[in-house]
C-alpha cells in the first residue's frame, strides 16, 4: 500500500465534505440554534427523544434488513436470526450488552459455518 | 474509577475537569463497542476503495457512526453525491432532538451559544447516552470542559479503530467482515434497549424497528423520517396516556 494510497485524492475529500459532513452536521447546528429555549422536563422534549429513538431504531432495522457491503453475503434468516438469539440472551442476562452482541455474532458464525 | 463527589476542590480547575471526562471512557462498555463499531467502518473504507485518510476525515468532521456507514455504502455502490447527501441528512435527524435534550444538561445562565459548538460536534448516540449518566455527577459549571475531554477521548479511540481497520481489511474473509459490520446493528439496538427506562422508551425502540420495513414499502425516499415520526409519536402518546391516568 503506497502512501498516495492512504492520502487519496482531494475529489474523495470535497465529496466527504458535500454529502457526508455538510447534511450530517446541520442537524446538531439547527439543534445548537432553534434548542436553546427548549426546558430540559418540557413534554416537547419528550416527544422529540421519542423520536430520535425511533429514528435510530429505523437505522438499525435499515442495517439488517438492507445489508450494506460483505453484510449483504448472509442471508435474511441468518441475520435476522442473529439480532433475535443475541436480544434473547440480552434480556436473559439482564441486559448485558456484551452478552447481546456476542450471541449474534456466534450466531451469525455458526450459521454461515453451518450453510458452508 | 469514581468521579470525586459535587463540592471536590478537583472540580475547581476546568483542565481537570477535562482529564476526568478523559478518563471516563475507560468506565464505559460502550467504548469497546465504539471501537469494534469504528474497526469495521474502517474495514468497510478499505473494501469500498476510500483512502485511510477519507475515513479518518469521516470520523473527525461527521462522527456519527451511522451516517459514516451509509455515506461510505451508497458512495461505494454509485449513487449520486446529491443521493448520498438526502441518505445521510435522513439518518442525521436524529441528532437534532439528541443536541436539544443534552445541552441543557450542560448549559448554565451564562453559557454562551459559542462554548457550546464543540460540544454540540461531539453530540452522537454514545456521548448523548454517557452524559445522561456521568453529568448528574459533575457540577455544571464544569460539564462543557468534562464532556470535550470525553468527547476527544472517544474520537482518539475510533481514530485508532479506523487504522486498525484499515489494515486488517485486506486479510478479513467476507465473513468475518460480514461479522464486523454487524456489530454496528447489534451494539446500537443492545445499548439503546438498555437504556431504555420509560414504557415511552421501548415502545419508540420497539415500534421504530417494527414500522421501517412497512415505510421502505413506500419507497419515499423518507423512510426512516416516515417510520421514526409515526412510532416516536405513538410512543409519546403512550408517555401522555399513562401520566394523564396517573
Amino acid at each position: 500500500m503506497s502512501f498516495s494510497q492512504l492520502i487519496g485524492d482531494w475529489h474523495a475529500l470535497a465529496v466527504l465534505f458535500v454529502a457526508g459532513v455538510v447534511p450530517n452536521q446541520i442537524w446538531r447546528m439547527l439543534g445548537l440554534w432553534f434548542g436553546g429555549g427548549i426546558d430540559e422536563g418540557s413534554e416537547l422534549l419528550v416527544w422529540v427523544r421519542a423520536v430520535a429513538t425511533a429514528i435510530l431504531a429505523g437505522v438499525i432495522a435499515q442495517i439488517v434488513v438492507e445489508p450494506p457491503g460483505a453484510l449483504a453475503s448472509v442471508p435474511d434468516i441468518l441475520r435476522y436470526g442473529a439480532v433475535g438469539a443475541g436480544l434473547v440472551v440480552f434480556l436473559l442476562t439482564r441486559r448485558s450488552i456484551f452478552a447481546g452482541v456476542v450471541t449474534g455474532e456466534l450466531f451469525m458464525l455458526a450459521g454461515k459455518w453451518w450453510l458452508g | 474509577m469514581a468521579l470525586p463527589p459535587l463540592d471536590s476542590p478537583q472540580w475547581q480547575s476546568p483542565w481537570r475537569a477535562f482529564a476526568w471526562g478523559l478518563r471516563s471512557i475507560t468506565q464505559t462498555i460502550l467504548t469497546i463497542v465504539l471501537f469494534v463499531t469504528y474497526l469495521g467502518i474502517g474495514a468497510l473504507a478499505h473494501d469500498t476503495h476510500f483512502s485511510l485518510l477519507w475515513a479518518l476525515a469521516s470520523t473527525l468532521f461527521v462522527w456519527a457512526g451511522p451516517a459514516q456507514i451509509i455515506l461510505i455504502t451508497t458512495l461505494g455502490s454509485g449513487a449520486t453525491i446529491i443521493q448520498s447527501a438526502i441518505a445521510v441528512t435522513v439518518s442525521a435527524i436524529r441528532l437534532f432532538p439528541m443536541v436539544v435534550s443534552v445541552l441543557p444538561l450542560m448549559r448554565t445562565p451564562t453559557t454562551k451559544r459559542r462554548e457550546l459548538i464543540f460540544a454540540t460536534h461531539l453530540t452522537a448516540v454514545t456521548l448523548w447516552v454517557e452524559c445522561h449518566r456521568f453529568l448528574p455527577l459533575v457540577p455544571r459549571e464544569r460539564r462543557i470542559a468534562f464532556v470535550h475531554g470525553l468527547g476527544c477521548g472517544l474520537v482518539s479511540v475510533c481514530l485508532c479503530a479506523n487504522t486498525v481497520g484499515y489494515f486488517l481489511a485486506a486479510n478479513l474473509t467476507q465473513t468475518l467482515g460480514a461479522a464486523i459490520l454487524l456489530l454496528t446493528p447489534l451494539s446500537f439496538l443492545f445499548s439503546t434497549a438498555r437504556n431504555s427506562r420509560e414504557v415511552a422508551d421501548v415502545v419508540a425502540l420497539t415500534l421504530g424497528i417494527l414500522l421501517y420495513p412497512l415505510a421502505a414499502k413506500m419507497n419515499s425516499g423518507l423512510d426512516i423520517l416516515v417510520s421514526g415520526v409515526v412510532a416516536g409519536t405513538i410512543a409519546y402518546g403512550v408517555h401522555w396516556w399513562r401520566e394523564v391516568r396517573a
